[in-house]
């Protein structure tokens, strides 16, 4: 068979929770090519930050992404924090790094769990699923939700880690040592897994900085790149933890970056929660205006580097908002590591860069007819600018000063 | 023999509604046990008999270009030759006189019946998913008949009969080295003949949403489950008939009670080489079958012939 036919993965299909489309052109088993379609699932996210106050506008990046949800609000914090000059107490910078290292935990071991679940390995599915609910339940003792937490805020944090809380964290932190390990030494040392995930959508060094993929995408492939490091802001400055990297940027390196991160999160809270056992002080400057100006804030989420940016006018509303999700950048490597292979690796390599669509999601419009799209990027952003330019005209502005 | 009694033979025991029941049965203790390996509660024991009645009364959607008459008839073919198997099997165990020579070459193609029908329902569809997944079937189904039927031979050297009959009354083909490594060989390729994991990639959910089966609803698909669960009764229990000497009913309670244990055994080992492994590519599959197990069932066959 080496008739060109086309295979969907999407917009709705059982190896990717969310709306999206992968069209595969295959040839026989073989993928030749890749069209990837977004867009199924465009929410408006940054003009209904628009029309929300500062402190609003954190509860709804927080809903960008029901896994992510607290490394959008904290990038968001951050950016509004450096517009306005908001000072951050250091207790909550402590404790904005543990919710981030827990994020990043349960994150990873949902990642595994799809994983072993795509390989048709439900066993490890639903072990790695099961050993993530304590790291839920610990969300819930210390912000009262399993998945949204709404701890970020301008200036601090909305709730503080109880000491008399710290030991139990310790002790389910020490507990989830053990199967952790035990996952990492399945998936090093089964031949079945070698098979399936070694040599399986390698993305090189140079492609990884070609297509600036971040997080564990990038670092599977040997480039050392991690907020937390070459940035050190909240208590990352003050913990002692390692960058994972890979060498050969497949599957299986994919993998084992983000199991040993798990370790290195670990280690991190457990630091932070030493000094939080005696550290003083207030969780929270509340801060009563934000200054006009702009600010980036960047944090590390689970799977890679988010960046917010935020605008201000002296209001109590951004006026602009713009968001740079982890997958934006990471969902296009895709277009080198999948072709060549089968269509059975297709579906694993498509996974391993932890796709979150809802962080992607750009707009799209397509005339419903054809399928043809109406506008191109350039024909947006023209668009956009001409709209600027007669809003400003009608207003009669000239728009805030930007301190660059 | 009057009719009456041959057809009620084929319809109710030993042939398709005993077969039926007891394959649901066994289907209930593979999700019991996958469920308790993945630490999950697993499914109440009439579960898998409400799922098959369920399928029956939903609609049955045909799209367009199907060729009809193959669609809707390949998973009958399916489940014909399964419960045709089965009762050739426990004819065996309960009235073994009336065997004939040659049914275990009989078995043999009755069993690769089910794999053919899946192979022609998903080419019938049309769909590109369904394509691929009757592909890779028919790949799967290239590479493991030969070490199977290999396999299947050793015991059959041993004892110089092709019927199953006498294979019964013979000593345990596992008993002898030759048939330890053909008793292995077996259940790897049983694993791929019910595509289960790590062979499952004609199915292979994540891939292909379920491959063959992705354009079956209502009840065609009910017999493609129902077939699947049947075949997940009538192979491990050939395979405890050729290797282990079956079921023995005219010797008392125990062995019974021993037969039906091997056969449990089997099940279970099944099940927990599917929950402990994923899924293998199909080349990788073809590879494995043509290598390593091909090879060991020769190594079986000339150890056989040696009288090892």
């Amino acid at each position: 068979m080496t008739k060109k036919t086309i295979i969907p993965i999407g917009p709705y299909h059982p190896l990717q929770e969310e709306p999206e489309f992968f069209k595969l052109h295959v040839e026989g088993e073989k993928v030749v090519g890749l069209d990837i379609e977004l867009g199924y699932n465009h929410r408006g996210i940054e003009k209904l930050a628009e029309l929300k106050t500062f402190e609003q506008t954190v509860f709804l990046v927080e809903r960008i992404c029901g896994i992510c949800s607290t490394s959008h609000p904290l990038a968001c914090v951050q950016a509004v924090e450096d517009a306005g000059e908001v000072e951050v107490p250091e207790r909550a910078q402590y404790i904005r790094t543990v919710i981030g290292e827990l994020e990043r935990l349960h994150s990873h071991m949902l990642w595994l769990g799809l994983a072993g679940h795509f390989l048709g390995f439900n066993t490890v599915w639903m072990w790695a699923w099961r050993y993530r609910e304590p790291i839920l339940e610990l969300f819930e003792l210390i912000t009262g939700n399993r998945n949204h937490y709404a701890m970020m805020k301008p200036g601090g944090v909305r709730r503080d880690i109880k000491v008399e809380d710290i030991p139990t964290i310790r002790k389910t932190l020490a507990d989830l040592k053990g199967p952790i390990c035990l996952f990492r030494d399945a998936v090093t040392d089964d031949p079945l897994i070698h098979a399936r995930l070694q040599g399986v959508g390698t993305l090189t060094k140079q492609q990884a900085l070609d297509y600036c993929a971040v997080g564990p995408t990038a670092r599977a492939s040997g480039v050392a790149k991690d907020v937390r490091k070459d940035h050190p802001h909240l208590a990352y400055g003050r913990v002692d933890f390692k960058i994972i990297t890979g060498k050969n940027g497949d599957v299986f390196d994919k993998a084992v970056v983000r199991i040993l991160e798990t370790l290195e999160s670990i280690k991190i809270i457990e630091q932070c929660l030493e000094v939080l056992k005696t550290m003083p002080g207030p969780v929270d400057s509340n801060p009563k205006e934000i200054k006009a100006g702009e600010g980036i804030g960047t944090y590390e989420a689970p799977r890679g580097e988010v960046i917010h940016y935020i605008r201000s006018d002296g209001g109590n509303r951004p006026v602009r908002h713009k968001v740079r999700a982890p997958s934006f950048m990471n969902v296009p490597t895709n277009q080198t590591t999948v072709i060549g292979h089968s269509v059975a690796d297709a579906t694993i390599i498509l996974a391993a860069v932890d796709p979150c669509y809802c962080c992607t999601e750009r707009m799209a419009a397509v005339d419903a007819g054809t399928g043809r799209r109406i506008w191109s990027s350039a024909e947006l952003i023209r668009l956009s600018q001409e709209k600027t330019a007669k809003l400003k005209k009608e207003m009669g502005v000239e728009g805030p000063r930007l301190k660059i | 023999m009057d009719l009456g009694y041959l057809i009620l033979q084929v319809l109710v025991f030993p042939g398709l509604l005993f077969t039926a029941v007891a394959g649901l049965i066994t289907s209930w203790v593979d999700r019991k046990v996958t469920a308790r390996v993945q630490m999950r509660v697993g499914p109440p024991f009439l579960q898998p008999f409400y799922d098959v009645l369920k399928l029956m009364i939903k609609e049955t959607c045909i799209p367009a270009g199907t060729a009809r008459g193959l669609f809707l008839s390949a998973p009958l073919f399916g489940m014909a030759a399964a419960a045709l198997a089965s009762l050739l099997i426990w004819r065996a165990f309960l009235v073994p006189g009336q065997t004939f020579s040659g049914d275990i070459i009989v078995i043999l193609y009755l069993l690769t019946i089910p794999a053919v029908s899946v192979i022609l329902g998903s080419f019938a569809s049309q769909n590109p998913l369904a394509s691929l997944g009757g592909s890779r079937e028919m790949k799967l189904l290239l590479a493991y008949e030969l070490p199977f039927v290999l396999a299947i031979l050793v015991p059959v050297i041993h004892t110089h009969s092709i019927r199953l009959f006498d294979l019964l009354a013979a000593a345990p083909a596992v008993y002898k080295p030759s048939g330890i490594i053909a008793f292995a060989v077996a259940i790897i390729c049983m694993q791929a003949k019910l595509t289960l994991v790590p062979f499952d990639a004609p199915e292979a959910e994540t891939e292909l949403t379920g491959g063959a089966y992705v354009e079956y609803s209502g009840p065609p698909l009910g017999v493609f489950k129902l077939t699947r669960a049947m075949m997940l009764f009538t192979m491990p229990i050939f395979l405890v008939a050729i290797f282990c000497n079956g079921i023995a009913f005219d010797k008392g309670a125990l062995p019974i009670l021993l037969g039906v244990l091997k056969y449990l055994g089997l099940v279970v080992v099944v099940v927990l080489i599917r929950n402990t492994a994923p899924r293998l590519r199909i080349d990788q599959a073809v590879k494995f079958f043509w290598g390593p197990v091909t090879l060991a069932a020769l190594v079986a066959v000339i150890a056989a012939f040696l009288g090892w």
